[in-house]
């Protein structure tokens, strides 16, 4: 076990410095978004790599929350949406309808840009995953799975005394990393996080970047953010969209430093956006 | 830095200031503050002139005059021919009001020649003795041949003469009491064997023609199992179309079809679904009259609309950010419905249902068209059997003439108030109970 995360905190350092493209965990190929008669994203072909921090960034309304939630087919629920082109998680087309969409979801979970957790307890909220999944048998496994959520989303010290009071009385990050833990509670392969610190104040969001870095060990990581200090903190690979197109996409240092497209530098410095 | 300030010039510099009538704007608020004021005045003066009239006209309905009689329960007047061991018809039908005139002339002094006298006597309490002795003696045969202590009901005219409510200052030939039972009644009174006692009776009689005997029992039974099938009908019914519509419909021609008859449906007149109730509950159908389940039935269609309306402004008020959170965690669409967003419009829900049925509970028109407006004497058992409402005896006494069915009306309307008082009630305290914040 300690051998294991040793391990783990090696690659995740290498990865760090070379940013080597690890295995390719999901891939969008010409994805294609349509809200009723309205085009969100014209053809986005985008590879997301496993163990990785993948940011995206780009201005508002140039169609990068709208990628996410394709990711985990969040994008079903709004009504009039419809999507073309082929999104895969491990080689399997997620929009074949032989795939369980409640299924999909629990292999790729999702944090939101306002901490939302449920009106019940820390527990229920973290609990509630793998009771409906049926990965917890009896109480005891059940206790270890939100003991050990809880604490892999760094919230576990601050909120071991108080399991059973509402969710909804933490602070604004202690939510968002509740959030995080509901998500984990349910073991997932990647993690969508659009825009989770856009709520929080800056002691918080250092919280939570801290914890997204220390998530990249074990989960595939997407995430959306307008902060382009956060983009280059947390994230070894960044795409960069405009006006429903994928601009550019590379390793984060380069895309910062040297970006090969003129509108990622405009945006990246400033100059727009 | 300071000259500036100080500069008279550089004050004037500024851009005038246009005039944009800064007193007109205050005088307009202070005016809209009054008109306000004024409107919830009208408002709460009504309130209270209403509740003034019915407090005032309905709380002598809670106690009737009772007069204390030492019955002597003679066998001689009750089985005249001893033969009650076999016919138990003989104690059914025995002239039961004979032994309380007897009592009250030997307590007055009236002479048992004195027929005239006599016969105002009898007057003097209610027929409903008749029915009083009967269970007494009927339960406890071997009470006959003793004396009873046993608080009779005065009837109607003596009652209101007792509280009151006749002018007994004009001549005796103009008023319902004479001057001899006025003066019978002043001699009870000054006894302690005439006295107010608390009503129960106009909670444990059915209808009746003499007032005294009259009460409300049979409407109470009939309004609680109207309500019981409204509730157990229209609850689950309209939670469910609630749910189909606002969750998983799609939003289409038909659906919105849907949307604007549900809304039309609350505001038909409810008159309007008695007649529905008469044409298919009862002569298609073919339900019984009177029964309190079509009236049940046809309330249920018309609080369907209001609860449906009011569900689905509760599932709406729901975040949809609890939506996705349990979508983004793999809840199913139905999981996500009934773990999360049902209860936590649980509490919409349950005021509009309560104020649906408080609706309900004070319809009369659509019940009178089932023939709910009936003279039932007996409790029904069952919600077959025929029965009133509460609302509907309101309306039946409304229409009586005499004095003491007067105050039963308003004693009624306060008794459907108080049912109203305590739904509303009910509805405000489970809103709070369970309002959750997120």
């Amino acid at each position: 076990m300690n051998l294991m995360t040793e391990r783990n905190l090696e690659k995740a350092v290498n990865d760090k410095m070379s940013a080597q493209p690890n295995a390719i965990k999901m891939q969008g190929k010409d994805v294609t978004v349509h809200y009723g008669d309205k085009q969100a994203l014209f053809g986005v072909s985008l590879d997301v790599p496993e163990k990785m921090v993948t940011a995206l960034i780009g201005p508002s309304g140039c169609g990068k929350s709208t990628f996410l939630r394709s990711l985990n087919r969040m994008n079903d629920t709004i009504e009039g949406c419809k999507i073309g082109g082929k999104i895969t998680l491990d080689d399997e087309d997620i929009y074949n309808p032989k795939i369980d969409v409640v299924e999909l979801r629990a292999r790729v979970g999702m944090v939101f840009q306002k901490p939302n957790p449920f009106p019940k307890s820390i527990f229920e909220n973290v609990a509630y995953g793998p009771r409906i999944h049926g990965l917890a048998k009896g109480r005891h496994e059940l206790d270890e799975i939100v003991e050990k959520s809880l604490r892999r989303a760094s919230l576990f010290d601050e909120v071991k005394d108080r399991l059973h009071e509402a969710g909804t009385g933490l602070s604004g990050g202690q939510q968002q990393r509740l959030c995080i833990a509901r998500a984990i509670a349910v073991s997932p392969e990647v993690i969508l996080m659009d825009e989770p610190c856009s709520a929080l104040d800056p002691i918080a969001t250092a919280k939570v970047e801290e914890l997204i870095d220390e998530l990249r060990e074990n989960y595939t990581i997407v995430i959306v953010t307008h902060s382009m200090q956060q983009a280059a903190r947390v994230s070894q690979r960044t795409a960069m969209f405009h006006l429903g197109n994928l601009v550019e996409v590379g390793d984060t240092e380069m895309m910062f430093t040297s970006p090969t497209e003129k509108r990622t530098q405009d945006y990246i410095t400033g100059r727009f956006g | 830095m300071t000259d500036i300030a100080l500069n008279p010039a550089a004050a004037s510099a500024r851009p005038a200031r246009r005039d944009i009538g800064l007193k007109r704007r205050y005088a307009a608020e202070r005016r809209f503050k009054l008109y306000g004021i004024a409107a919830i005045a009208i408002g709460i003066f009504f309130l209270i002139a209403l509740l003034f009239s019915v407090f005032s006209n309905g709380y002598t309905a809670f106690w009737q005059t009772e007069v204390n009689l030492a019955i002597n329960l003679d066998p001689k007047i009750i089985d005249p021919d001893n033969k009650r061991a076999t016919d138990p018809n003989v104690l059914l039908t025995a002239n039961y009001p004979v032994l309380a005139r007897n009592a009250l002339a030997e307590k007055l002094g009236v002479a048992q020649t004195d027929k005239p006298g006599l016969r105002e006597l009898g007057k003097l309490f209610s027929d409903g003795v008749r029915g009083q002795l009967r269970e007494l003696v009927v339960a406890n045969p071997n009470l006959i041949g003793t004396t009873q202590n046993v608080w009779v009901l005065t009837g109607a005219d003596i009652d209101s003469a007792f509280k009151g409510q006749i002018d007994l200052s004009v001549d005796q030939s103009r008023r319902k009491v004479s001057d001899k039972q006025v003066e019978w009644m002043n001699k009870l009174k000054a006894d302690g064997a005439m006295a107010q006692r608390f009503n129960t009776g106009l909670f444990t009689y059915g209808a009746s023609s003499r007032p005294e005997t009259s009460g409300l029992s049979v409407a109470l039974i009939g309004s609680l199992y109207m309500m019981l099938i409204v509730l157990g009908l229209s609850l689950p019914i309209g939670v469910a179309a609630s749910i189909y519509l606002e969750e998983y419909a799609k939003k289409n021609r038909l659906t919105d079809i849907i949307e604007v008859n549900i809304n039309n449906l609350a505001a038909v007149p409810s008159i309007v679904f008695g007649l529905l109730g008469l044409a298919v509950f009862i002569n298609f159908l073919h339900m019984p009259r009177s029964a309190s389940l079509v009236g049940g039935l046809v309330l249920t269609l018309m609080t369907l609309p209001t609860i449906i309306i009011a569900t689905r402004a509760a599932l709406r008020a729901v975040p949809p950010s609890i939506r996705a959170a349990a979508l983004g965690i793999g809840a199913s669409k139905t999981q996500m419905v009934f773990h999360h967003v049902l209860p936590l419009a649980a509490p919409g829900i349950l005021t509009g249902t309560i104020i649906g049925l408080a609706h309900a509970l004070g319809e009369t028109a659509p019940l009178l068209l089932i023939g709910m407006v009936a003279f039932v004497a007996n409790n029904p058992v069952t919600p077959l059997d025929p029965s009133t409402a509460l609302p509907v005896q309101i309306y039946m006494w409304a229409n009586e003439a005499e004095r003491a069915f007067v105050e039963r009306t308003s004693g009624a309307i306060i008794v459907l108030l108080l049912f109203l008082a305590v739904m509303n009630i009910t509805a405000i305290l489970l809103r709070r109970r369970f309002e959750r914040r997120w």
